[in-house]
């Protein structure tokens, strides 16, 4: 992302908005300015501010004026007045940091917003995770710290040397060179993004094996790791999985509950 | 997308109190298709899904690839910084499903979650549904509305470096932008704001769902968590 120069009045009100903090107001140019190392092209400044299309020369000179009185104008804290931010042309491989930022831009392998993945959401007819399965949804990043892919690269290698198997149909793991060894492809390694979610399936029984591991690279990463674990209910709406996690010292607290109202409706021709 | 999957709340803090106090007015009921399942008549379904929930009153609803019934606007002009409408459109919402997305709606109390998930049930729509809330209120609403839970998927919580983290209700608000586009610079700015009474709590709540691009922020949480960091008793 970009701004304007020429556009920009230096309000100030898209340095708050950034999700990543990689927006400031250069006291040289008297202008908003974007960390290019910084910015994950999450559009969050572009798409979640409302726009006035204002002159900048005027709103210029008015901010000016009121600045020698030392008026303090109280405006709107999410528009940009003059529409300075201007989305750039991505290239190979900053274009993965949108992909894994913007969350209304689907990604290529798995066609689906947001992260890219479909959990257990649509468990009841894909049949992702069964009984006796526990799915992991291990996610970097996030709230608000942003990675970068070689961290991600560190938990994906030892948890591939657990042997765990990585869901096919994700956005990280067809970024793999080597699925068998955790390992992504070498010219994306220093691109930051706002998240990206690792999604692997294990035995019930390993899964308090797979958290403690996590949770000690937890230790090795510069990222936040956000862990879900799924699995699928008995035919009485039981789950085995919640014992489990409270005798880890897991909160257990909040989660989703798929209620099985899926079914399948295309008739395949083929 | 795990974007209600982790929403902050007391129980995870690192050092947790010994009762957290129970979140009960946050519950999100979301549907999704799968493509060559059961996706046929998809935008029929989606609109059917939003339609029911608007009979219950959600606090908002939203279609994940175009954004909530609070929206940013492209044609503002100055006077919005004086009279500017906070008003959702939730029927934008129900308009602008065009194909596959997910649909969400967020309700801020059992009943009216539960009552609507009975009436999904009833519909039989084909599409996946699941209630994203408090584990124990999603299994009570499932016995109450006679459904057999399918699947669950638990939060964890956060680990690795949690120094970079926000304070406690500052996560609890940017974490209902699950997707990360609420900042928590932005989320500080409008608390505080509020504390110099430059802005009410609902209009703070207001500006910070316009940046939730999938409609499940929950406006009327964050009122209270707003009130709660202020101090507020207006």
């Amino acid at each position: 992302m970009k701004i304007d120069p020429d556009k920009c009045v230096a309000c100030g009100n898209c340095v708050a908005v950034c999700p990543m903090g990689a927006i400031h107001i250069d006291p040289e140019v008297g202008r908003a300015v974007v960390d290019q190392d910084e910015c994950v092209e999450c559009f969050a400044c572009y798409r979640g501010m409302s726009k006035e299309h204002l002159n900048p020369v005027m709103v210029r000179a008015i901010r000016k004026t009121a600045r020698l009185f030392r008026f303090r104008f109280d405006p709107e804290p999410d528009i940009c007045p003059t529409d300075a931010i201007v989305p750039q042309d991505l290239a190979w491989p900053r274009i993965v940091r949108r992909a894994f930022s913007d969350p209304q831009v689907p990604h290529e392998s798995t066609g689906i917003h947001g992260r890219g993945t479909a959990e257990v959401k649509t468990n009841d007819v894909t049949a992702r995770v069964n009984e006796g399965e526990a799915g992991f949804v291990v996610e970097f990043g996030r709230p608000g710290v942003g990675t970068r892919f070689r961290d991600i690269e560190r938990v994906t290698a030892a948890l591939a040397e657990l042997g765990v198997e990585f869901e096919t149909n994700n956005p990280v793991t067809s970024l793999m060179r080597d699925p068998s060894r955790g390992l992504l492809r070498g010219d994306i390694l220093g691109e930051k993004i706002l998240s990206a979610i690792v999604e692997i399936k294990t035995k019930l029984e390993q899964v308090p094996a797979v958290l403690r591991r996590i949770k000690d690279l937890g230790r090795e990463v510069d990222t936040v790791i956000s862990v879900g674990v799924s699995t699928r209910c008995d035919t009485e709406g039981n789950d085995s999985l919640r014992g489990m996690l409270e005798r880890e010292g897991y909160a257990a607290y909040r989660g989703k509950t798929n209620l099985g109202l899926g079914r399948v409706t295309v008739r395949n021709e083929a | 997308m795990t974007n209600t999957l982790h929403r902050y709340s007391e129980h995870y803090a690192l050092e947790p109190a010994p009762n957290p106090a129970p979140v009960r007015d946050d519950y999100i009921v979301f549907a999704m298709a799968s493509r060559g399942i059961n996706d046929d008549d998809l935008v029929e379904k989606y609109r059917g899904f939003l339609h029911l929930a608007l009979k219950h009153k959600p606090v908002n609803i939203g279609d994940a690839t175009k954004g909530g019934a609070l929206r940013p606007r492209q044609d503002m002009n100055p006077t919005a910084h004086w009279r500017r409408g906070h008003q959702p459109d939730p029927e934008q919402v129900i308009a602008g499903i065009e194909g596959h997305t997910t649909v969400a709606a967020v309700f801020d109390n059992y009943a009216a979650m539960e009552a609507f998930v009975e009436e999904l049930k009833a519909a039989d729509l084909g599409i996946s549904v699941n209630i994203s809330a408090p584990m124990a209120e999603a299994e009570r609403c499932c016995r109450d509305a006679g459904i057999v839970r399918h699947s669950v998927e638990y939060s964890l919580g956060f680990r690795g470096r949690v120094d970079k983290l926000p304070d406690a209700k500052t996560l609890e608000l940017s974490t209902m932008c699950g997707h990360g586009m609420l900042s928590a610079d932005f989320v500080r700015k409008m608390v505080d704001w509020v504390k110099e009474n430059r802005r009410t709590p609902a209009e703070a709540a207001r500006y910070m769902a316009r940046f939730c691009t999938c409609g499940v922020f929950n406006v009327s949480r964050a009122e209270r968590i707003i009130r709660k960091a202020c101090a507020l008793q207006r």
